[in-house]
């Protein structure tokens, strides 16, 4: 699908992946992730904890928001803090942080498209990983939830975490490009 | 004479004229749901009490009932037995006309009507198999015999489980009752080829069963208190319909109310306008909040 | 552990949430046992002797049943991508996920079969037994179970194929539970031998079954 990529991103950096449709993102973002296997070539990280491969100290969003409608808001977040362990931080401040404090316990069926993916970003905020590998994370969000995220994003890049995001238009950071396809 | 004659005609049909557009404005009244709450608040005690009452008649009638020669005092099961095996198909009787009203006539409270019969309907088709298990027990000295009648009765037993279970699959209520109309419907079409079905299995194997769990011989004694049993278990019916038609209208207010809690936003202006939308989605079922 | 923990009460609180909960499979294996008599006829004292079998079918058609939505539901929305990049070992995530289905669909099925003997006239000791090898029967069912599952996941199918894969599987432990359920009704064969075997089936099981779930899951998805 790509071949020839050549990049690196360090601690405090984003790195926006851009491209047309098709053109490999989510690809790209799966095979940082652990999830897709690299046909040649190698992905390696420097620094970080020795005893965790990549995946394990990367956060992954993908396009769909994992989550279960049946359970309620604070159920689905606590769930994937004590799953995903390690550093964890309160489940209601971090719901609080992205607009949901209202919702803590209704189903998470009753949720909009934009409030899931607030739940799925309050996942991001409730474990510390120091890698952020996004795939499209704003894009059924409304304005005032784009300026949130945004925030969110610096926080992460002052705390000296790095962001891999796949996305269509602006991050809402600043943030160094590469574009996969090209204008072929 | 004869002027008179037609004045009081006219009269007449006028009368049944309004008699009857009275009837159809309480049906339409009854459609709304807060007025139906409001309605059952108010007849909801005097109907448990006229069943309790009925239902200690008729207890005290059964006991009173002569023994059978044949079976002895466990005849009186009967008293039980039939007027639950009466009732679990009237039930899906009416969950049948409930369902035409969803699929229909499109009557609001129709699909509340039907969910809650369901399950007060396996109740009394559970009660109708336990009670014809102990009544056959002393006869067939086991617990069970796969008999015509009985084995009928556990198949619509089934059926009610499978209705409940669909209502419970789908989140949305209103999309869960066109399904379980539609398999309502069906249901109760299948009904009486079950009931054939079954009946010509039995024959195959077996000779016709010896006790007729339909009931031995009607005569007097036999047949006032099971009438007076069926009409009091009937109106057990209607009384816990009536209440669990309350409940579940209670409980989709809640539901409402949680969603329109979820659609807001932090910017203020904004919750007026989805809180409207809310509403409008919800069509006859307007949340009265604030009122009991 | 917490970890898992975590999961386990997940997976248990959707299931018995969602759609039917724990009782539809309850209903289903009622519904197979009625399906029995139409087949072979009324006669009770028939339907005795076949009690033990009729059981262990019905138990295993609905064991299998809801187990092809094991890992589905989890990859359809996400939540496989997390789980198989996260820090616990996927062997013991898929062995929890499990445990979690045989707490929340096997064991209601244990908990059934007295009332299901009731239907079939089976006495006590019969009735005690059965229930007892399913007991020990169904994690067996559900670990093996499993594989299929995380195959349909990759595979992208599931119903009759997963069935297909796993049934076979699952003969071993279909054999020893009813051989132990009829040694205890009818001897001569004493109830502990093959209920011994069964019992190894299931821990060879809890082995055998997580390893192979994990090992297709992360070779299968891409």
């Amino acid at each position: 699908m790509f071949s020839g990529l050549d990049f690196a991103v360090a601690g405090g950096e984003a790195l926006a992946v851009t491209g047309r449709n098709g053109s490999g993102k989510t690809s790209l973002l799966r095979l940082v992730a652990g999830l897709l296997a690299p046909g040649g070539g190698s992905i390696a990280i420097e620094g970080g904890d020795a005893e965790l491969t990549l995946p394990e100290q990367a956060h992954y969003l993908g396009h769909r928001d994992a989550q279960k409608p049946a359970l309620s808001v604070m159920e689905n977040l606590e769930f994937w803090r004590d799953f995903l362990g390690g550093e964890a931080a309160d489940s209601a401040d971090c719901l609080d942080r992205v607009g949901l404090a209202h919702a803590l316990d209704l189903p998470a069926a009753y949720l909009s498209a934009g409030q899931r993916r607030r739940l799925a970003l309050a996942r991001l905020l409730a474990v510390r990983r120091p890698i952020w590998l996004l795939d499209e994370p704003t894009t059924a969000l409304d304005a005032s939830g784009q300026t949130m995220f945004a925030g969110l994003m610096r926080d992460h890049l002052d705390r000296g975490g790095l962001i891999i995001a796949a996305t269509h238009g602006p991050l809402g950071i600043a943030a160094s490009e590469l574009r996969i396809g090209g204008a072929s | 004479m004869l002027i008179a004659c037609r004045t009081g005609y006219h009269y007449k049909a006028h009368d049944h004229y309004q008699g009857a557009m009275k009837l159809i404005d309480t049906l339409t009244d009854l459609a709304n749901p807060s007025r139906f709450l409001a309605l059952t608040t108010r007849v909801l005690p005097w109907l448990a009490a006229l069943t309790a009452v009925v239902l200690a008649i008729g207890l005290y009638q059964s006991a009173l009932a002569p023994d059978d020669y044949q079976q002895g005092a466990t005849v009186k099961i009967m008293f039980i037995h039939v007027p639950n095996a009466w009732l679990s198909m009237f039930v899906w009787g009416v969950m049948s006309i409930a369902s035409l009203g969803t699929l229909v006539w499109r009557h609001p409270l129709a699909d509340v009507a039907a969910k809650s019969a369901a399950p007060i309907g396996a109740a009394f088709t559970f009660l109708a198999l336990v009670t014809g298990s102990l009544w056959g027990r002393p006869m067939w000295g086991t617990y069970w015999e796969w008999d015509a009648r009985l084995t009928s009765v556990l198949i619509l037993f089934l059926m009610y489980l499978g209705l409940i279970a669909l209502w419970r699959a789908v989140e949305d209520p209103s999309r869960a009752a066109r399904a379980a109309a539609v398999l309502t419907l069906v249901g109760a079409l299948n009904l009486p080829i079950i009931k054939f079905s079954v009946d010509w299995w039995n024959t195959l194997h077996q000779p016709a069963s010896v006790m007729r769990m339909g009931g031995p011989a009607l005569d007097r004694a036999f047949l006032i208190p099971l009438l007076v049993m069926a009409i009091g278990f009937s109106l057990l019916f209607v009384t816990l319909h009536l209440a669990a038609m309350r409940n579940e209208i209670l409980r989709r207010r809640v539901r409402s109310l949680q969603m329109m809690q979820a659609s807001q936003t932090s910017e203020a202006s904004q919750a007026g306008a989805v809180a409207n939308d809310s509403m409008r989605d919800q069509g006859a079922l307007k949340p009265t909040i604030g009122t009991a | 552990m917490t970890a898992l923990g975590a999961l386990i009460r997940r997976d248990i609180r959707i299931a018995l949430r969602v759609g039917g909960g724990a009782l539809i499979g309850v209903l289903f294996f009622l519904t197979v046992v009625v399906l029995m008599p139409f087949a072979v006829g009324p006669d009770l004292a028939l339907l005795t002797r076949l009690g033990p079998a009729i059981l262990w079918l019905g138990a295993l058609l609905a064991s299998l049943l809801t187990l092809d939505r094991l890992f589905m539901a989890d990859h359809e929305d996400g939540s496989l991508d997390l789980i198989l990049t996260s820090r616990t070992p996927l062997e013991l995530t898929c062995a929890a996920k499990a445990l979690a289905h045989w707490i929340a669909a096997g064991l209601p099925l244990v908990i059934a079969t007295p009332a299901l003997g009731l239907l079939l006239n089976l006495d006590m000791v019969a009735t005690g037994a059965v229930a007892l090898t399913l007991l020990a029967g169904t994690p067996a069912l559900t670990f093996t179970g499993m594989i299929g599952a995380a195959l349909a996941v990759t595979l992208h199918r599931g119903g009759l194929l997963l069935a297909v894969l796993v049934l076979p599987l699952s003969i071993p432990v279909l054999i020893f539970g009813v051989a132990a359920s009829q040694a205890a009704i009818t001897g001569p064969l004493t109830f502990g031998a093959p209920f011994s075997i069964l019992c190894a089936l299931s821990l060879v099981s809890f082995v055998i079954g997580p390893f192979a779930a994990a090992a297709s899951l992360r070779h299968g998805l891409d």
